[in-house]
């Protein structure tokens, strides 16, 4: 069997000696959506930075294709995941042609012009996320729903096995919602790419996720398919509210309905 | 690519000229082609030495300006505005004051002083959140003021004679530029140009974001060593010959992104070129407006810069 994309194992984290994360473990295989889903402040976005190499763990260890991400150099770690996080403006007026190709960085020297090969991939991105026309624009002056999709447009034009995204669906309209996962789907489908994604949006989850991990308290609370994980115990176990759990009669998905007493 | 030679040619040639017109008028206008024995000393004595002053330091202070905004993701930052320049003018005044039997100790000093002063800025300006527009600028007037209250300290020490220089070179003065001390500003603004651009694709993902920048692929911690190591370097050695010439770091990279965008790979070392012309200009007006008097060309600077700084802050809050 070939190395998973990304392995977690027993990983723990401290913040200036208060424990953030305890005993987290789990997998991400090729091609494979893995959601990561638990109330504000457990330790979601703690998680994907420690997966990325961006927070050292207290314990545990971090895989990368089989390796140890302690030992991988910053670009060898960008070749092989690409990070869609919650996005700040950028006080430059910065092109989205020049946006999408900062996530070629790691694919040719530090120094210099980018390749004809960057460009190509950066040109297909931007078709592929609909961007043609915003190339030239500047980020300051699209919306945030084109902001999102610049975004991802950069993440795929680095190439990796691997995505993280930080909530890419924050702060955009149900249309856009949908688009963005079904963007992510379909790239995990032809790609093969393994993601991991983090969002509060339960039903979402449910659609897309061919894996979910319940987080609550810094600790794992449920890991597997969206009809093992997303209970109503579960959910009321994390998010201390009672919901209902049906199947929508439209797709067959979970459905996760608050109720409200 | 075409385009971006003709532009950098085009630069080159405005550098040149604006030399040329420097050395050639003045309090002593200077027919460049027909010289007797007094205008050929005039010619290479003072004016050239401190033209080609002018031009190393404008290269050093526009160069370390652009790349400290992209690093720190603010248009607002600039040596002079930070306390950075501030920082070096110190570590002058103490190499003056404490070690004036070494020549070399102004713009070592200077370079210490230019370095802890970023330091202390860029630790006071961060939070957990990051770093506001504001907080750095607000940082940036906490380090000056308190910076210039020792300087003020320091300066009460000289006598009356130095002091009036003194204040002078505070406020950004080329007049003192020797036969021989321009070299070391040149050189330093060229091999310190050098090594910001080395950088400048580390820097366009670092203009973006921190974390995008670490996402992607930057040694974030390394790259910011380098930038305020060699800007501490430029801004020292210019400080330590000129004093503190205020928002040349400013309106530079500012004009210089107005025409080429936001690419450090071209704004980093354009601004340097332009930033040399720009100051080569300035010194000119600043001693030929009310000649044989002049001003402090830190004066001509920032009456340009404050008015842009008001815009920028407008603009960006």
């Amino acid at each position: 069997m070939s190395e998973k994309l990304l392995e977690l194992k027993d990983i723990s984290v401290r913040y200036g000696g208060r424990e953030i994360l305890r005993d987290i473990s789990f997998g991400i295989d090729a091609g494979e959506i893995a959601v990561l889903i638990g109330a504000n402040g457990a330790g979601k976005t703690t998680l994907l930075k420690t997966a990325n190499g961006g927070v050292k763990p207290a314990s545990g260890e971090v895989l990368l294709d089989g390796k140890p991400i302690i030992k991988m150099r910053r670009r060898e770690i960008a070749k092989r995941v690409a990070v869609v996080a919650q996005e700040n403006e950028t006080k430059f007026p910065v092109s989205v042609e020049e946006f999408v190709l900062a996530g070629r960085f790691a694919h040719s020297s530090a120094f210099g012009w980018e390749t004809e090969e960057d460009e190509l991939a950066a040109v297909r991105e931007m078709k592929a996320c609909g961007l043609m026309e915003f190339r030239g624009r500047s980020m300051n002056e699209l919306s945030g729903g084109e902001r999102q999709r610049v975004v991802l447009a950069r993440a795929l034009a680095a190439e990796t096995g691997l995505l993280m995204l930080d909530e890419p669906t924050a702060n955009l309209d149900l249309s856009h919602q949908a688009l963005m996962f079904r963007l992510i789907r379909e790239k995990c489908e032809t790609r093969g790419l393994g993601a991991l994604v983090i969002t509060h949006d339960l039903n979402l989850a449910a659609a897309f996720a061919d894996k979910i991990i319940l987080v609550g308290g810094g600790r794992m609370i449920a890991l597997g398919r969206p009809s093992e994980v997303l209970s109503a115990e579960n959910l009321q176990s994390v998010y201390g509210i009672d919901v209902l759990i049906d199947e929508n009669p439209s797709n067959g998905k979970i459905r996760v309905t608050t109720v409200y007493n | 690519m075409r385009s971006r030679y003709k532009i950098a040619a085009a630069l080159f040639a405005t550098l040149a000229a604006s030399i040329v017109l420097a050395i050639a008028v003045g309090s002593e206008n200077l027919p460049l082609f027909s010289l007797d024995a007094q205008q050929t000393e005039i010619l290479f004595d003072i004016r050239v030495p401190r033209v080609l002053l002018a031009a190393g330091v404008g290269a050093s202070l526009a160069a370390a300006g652009a790349a400290l905004q992209s690093l720190l993701r603010n248009p607002l930052a600039e040596p002079y505005l930070l306390g950075v320049s501030n920082g070096a003018a110190l570590g002058t005044m103490m190499a003056f004051v404490f070690f004036s039997n070494f020549e070399f100790a102004r713009p070592i000093l200077a370079f210490a002083g230019a370095g802890i002063a970023t330091a202390v800025v860029y630790k006071m300006a961060k939070s957990r959140s990051g770093m506001s527009v504001e907080r750095l600028v607000l940082s940036g007037v906490i380090v000056t003021t308190f910076l210039s209250s020792i300087i003020v300290l320091l300066t009460s020490l000289l006598d009356a004679a130095k002091l009036r220089s003194f204040t002078f070179w505070l406020l950004g003065d080329l007049s003192q530029a020797s036969a021989t001390g321009f070299y070391y500003v040149l050189a330093a603004a060229v091999a310190g140009t050098l090594v910001l651009s080395s950088q400048a694709r580390s820097l366009n993902l670092l203009m973006i974001g921190e974390r995008d920048a670490f996402d992607f692929g930057v040694e974030v911690k390394r790259v910011r060593l380098i930038i305020f190591t060699a800007s501490s370097v430029l801004v020292g050695t210019a400080v330590a010959a000129s004093g503190s010439v205020g928002y040349v770091g400013l309106i530079v990279p500012h004009l210089v992104r107005l025409a080429f965008g936001s690419d450090n790979r071209l704004v980093v070392p354009f601004s340097a070129v332009a930033g040399a012309a720009f100051v080569v200009l300035a010194d000119t007006t600043a001693r030929t407006l009310i000649a044989p008097r002049e001003f402090p060309v830190g004066a001509i600077t920032a009456l340009i810069g404050a008015p842009l700084f008001i815009y920028l802050l407008r603009r960006a809050g």
